[in-house]
């Protein structure tokens, strides 16, 4: 039976039958047709974010820690170019996300009108793909190729942009899903003579690893699940990018630890050692490669990726496998039991390994009843494992910290912003993970500047009653650019002291939030307990020590032997060819 | 194995067919400005009945590595049906067209008309004092006849851009 139902109206009911649970956003003179369908209505709960970035890193931190695609709302011109930011992030960090954005009416485009953006325009190389909707007739069919869009292949963002008349006008809906166009089919098995390929290679190798991304969590848990089978029948061991944490889990022996500019010591010397590197949905970012030259000279490579474009644009490999890193890791799984390959003797590597790992590059001196603040990540690990926290971060020392230190033994338990390095990514990200995991313990652990870039949303937690816990290691600095500053600039400061910081518990309390502040390290374990046993949420103020900065680190441009460990002077200056390096 | 030596720079000739929908050329022409790919001639035009194909050439040059980057980020677009890199799949053909003003009296309009007639340029235009011609031909032929108008008094030059297509009795 086919009514006439309003453009709003079929969004409404598009969404719901996309099974969407939960709409971060924010209303505006160009979406109040959609809001007021959204008026009572119990099927899609509708998440009021103080500032649209907020709305777009929610659904980002809902999205990385459920596997469901995230939804956003977001009015004309400053509500979509405030989410623009949140945009960027997911499609630089592949999380499969819907925007929906208000536009103008039809008649005004183009005339300058009132909060009119080129939202179509300025999204369109930070989305997979948009559209901007001219008929309530097309709207079923579009808001389903967008999900399948943002979901399949390579996940990304999908925006679609709605003017106010084609929110009104009526059309008909017969409830039925619409007739997908069959444009867009990635390839995600791969060829057989490529698996069996893959499998004698690393049969045959005798110094492989196994480097792993974030297309191991986007393939879903059963990835994870397979690429611990895969290690186990091979023996290689594995590192991990910042992104792909979790999908291994540490604490295994064969666990390396993430590598990269801030990776451990044992990580990166593997792969620079390495003959074989078997790249599993990650994609040879520049935090991770260092010197491209210089890069794992020795190996062959086996390049595990969903999007062909990730394939040889920095890094020429041996062997590009093109599908999804779950349905290849099965392939090559199957393919190495009937080739009846086995594990080769690892030994002398294992050896190497051990070598590397006996340099402890994550030790850390000890400063008495002051708190180093890697010291403060492996107590909030140790106190909260048994919770198996979901761990947001903001962007800085401490994102890194939090990488090297906090443990992950499965996959969606680690929202970071890592491609575009967001700060105000943590707080937003951990609301919208809360949101879709009511039970779970979700920490934000931020630095002292990044949490006030979205610190706003704190009025969001507590109108949800989302129990999020904000965990600051305040050394009050921007720590980060100090690090660089004193690297590169002989420590000349400039503007990376974080002056006039707010008092944060007061801050947290005027918001309706527990506020706790831990000044020494005998304080350190009852004020973790404290958080953890608040049932709402709590903002923890940590005053760790101040100067120190992260290690180990590969300078920009260096090559992977090139690592500073802690302890290492410094201080310094750097040529303008190495300043110019990000 | 990586090390990125200084590969030759190649020229191609690239022909997109995507789904005609509004934003699509900027969207192509955004790609190459983002990642610093070389344009140097773009054409498009739609080409089925209904409207809702078009085809664009590209023709552009950088070294091979870059050329595969430029082939798979186009396929990831999602209006983007196929791309297919003539210089690659076999012998091919690229035309151009151009319109050139020529303006001039005496020897010089009989000698700019005379170089017409060697390559078959078509007048479709004329005054006492001018010529417009019209010349289809590869980029080359062109370039070379432009050339020879400079010393007999070129005025204007327009020309379309490339469009390929493969030798031979398939469609690509
Ligand atoms: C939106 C944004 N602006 C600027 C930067 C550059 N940046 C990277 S880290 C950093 C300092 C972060 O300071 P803080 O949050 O206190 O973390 P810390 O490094 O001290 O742990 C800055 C400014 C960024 N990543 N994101
Ligand atoms: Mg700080």
């Amino acid at each position: 039976m086919s009514t006439e139902r309003s453009g709003a109206e079929i969004l409404v009911e598009s969404l719901v039958a996309k099974g969407v649970e939960f709409v971060f956003g924010y209303p505006g003179g160009a979406v109040l047709p959609i809001y007021d369908a959204l008026f009572g209505e119990e099927r899609i709960r509708h998440i009021l974010v103080r500032h649209e970035a907020g709305a777009a890193h929610a659904a980002e931190g809902y999205a990385r820690a459920t596997g469901k695609p995230g939804v956003v709302l977001v009015t004309s011109g400053p509500g979509a170019t405030n989410a623009v930011t949140g945009i960027a992030d997911a499609f630089m960090d592949s999380i499969p996300m819907v925007v929906i954005t208000g536009q103008v009416p039809t008649a005004l485009i183009g005339t300058d009108a009132f909060q009119e953006a080129d939202t179509v325009g300025i999204t369109r190389h930070c989305t997979k793909h948009n559209y901007l909707v001219k008929d309530a007739s097309e709207l079923a069919a579009i808001v389903d190729e967008a999900f399948h869009i943002a979901t399949a292949g390579r996940p990304g963002p999908v925006v679609i942009d709605i003017p106010k008349d084609v929110q009104i006008a009526l059309a008909q809906w017969n409830g039925r899903a619409p007739q997908r166009r069959t444009r867009y089919a990635p390839q995600t098995m791969a060829p057989a003579a490529d698996i069996a390929n893959a499998v004698a290679m690393i049969a045959a190798a005798e110094r492989p690893i196994f480097y792993t991304g974030g297309g191991v969590i986007n393939a879903g848990p059963q990835a994870s699940r397979l690429l611990r089978e895969l290690q186990k029948l091979t023996g290689a061991p594995v590192t991990s990018t910042l992104m792909g944490l979790g999908a291994f889990p540490a604490g295994d022996p064969a666990w390396l630890g993430m590598l990269g500019m801030h990776g451990t010591y044992e990580a990166n010397m593997a792969m620079n050692k390495a003959d074989l590197i078997i790249a599993l949905g990650a994609r040879f970012d520049d935090r991770v490669t260092g010197r491209l030259d210089a890069f794992s000279p020795y190996s062959r490579k086996i390049h595990v990726d969903i999007d062909r474009a990730s394939i040889n644009k920095t890094v020429r490999v041996d062997l590009p496998v093109i599908g999804d890193c779950a349905i290849v890791l099965e392939q090559m799984i199957d393919a190495w039991l009937q080739a009846g390959h086995s594990a080769a003797d690892l030994t002398d590597w294992q050896a190497r390994i051990d070598g590397w790992r006996a340099r402890k590059s994550l030790a850390y001196p000890d400063r008495g009843n002051e708190i180093m603040p890697q010291k403060a990540i492996e107590r909030l690990y140790d106190l909260t494992r048994d919770r198996d926290p979901v761990i947001s971060t903001e962007v800085g020392q401490h994102q890194m910290w939090a990488a090297q230190y906090f443990q992950f033994h499965g996959p969606n338990k680690w929202l970071t912003s890592g491609g575009l390095g967001t700060m105000g990514y943590g707080l937003p990200a951990a609301i919208g993970a809360q949101a879709g995991l009511p039970d779970a313990l979700v920490i934000d652990i931020a630095g002292d500047a990044s949490i006030q870039m979205n610190i706003q949303e704190l009025g969001t937690a507590t109108q949800y009653r989302l129990p999020v816990k904000v965990f600051v290691l305040n050394n009050e600095w921007m720590g980060m650019v100090r690090q660089w500053q004193e690297l590169t600039y002989e420590s000349r400061y400039s503007n990376s002291y974080s002056d006039s910081l707010p008092d944060f518990v007061k801050l947290a309390e005027a918001y309706g939030w527990k506020g706790i502040r831990i000044t020494s390290m005998d304080e350190l374990d009852a004020g973790i307990q404290a958080m953890i046993d608040h049932p709402g949420p709590v903002f923890v103020d940590c005053l760790v020590v101040k100067e120190v900065n992260c290690y180990p680190m590969i300078p920009s441009g260096a090559a992977h032997t090139d690592m500073i460990l802690y302890g290492d002077d410094v201080a310094g200056t750097m040529d303008d060819a190495a300043k110019a390096l990000v | 194995m990586n090390t990125q030596t200084a590969e030759a720079q190649e020229r191609h000739v690239l022909t997109i067919t995507v789904d005609n929908e509004a934003g699509i050329l900027a969207k192509i022409a955004g790609l190459f400005t983002a990642r610093g790919y070389n344009i140097d001639s773009l054409t498009v035009a739609d080409i089925t009945d209904n409207h809702e194909v078009s085809r664009i050439t590209i023709v552009t040059h950088g070294p091979p590595s870059i050329i595969d980057q430029i082939r798979a980020q186009l396929e990831r677009l999602v209006p983007v049906h196929k791309v297919v890199d003539l210089t690659e799949v076999g012998p091919y053909i690229e035309r151009e067209l151009a319109l050139i003003k020529v303006a001039g009296t005496g020897n010089f309009r009989v000698e700019a008309l005379r170089v017409a007639e060697i390559f078959r340029a078509k007048v479709v235009d004329t005054t006492t004092s001018s010529f417009v011609f019209e010349l289809t031909g590869s980029p080359d032929k062109i370039d070379t006849f432009v050339a020879l108008m400079k010393e007999l008094g070129l005025v204007e030059v327009g020309r379309t851009g490339v469009v390929g297509m493969v030798r031979g009795n398939t469609a690509i």
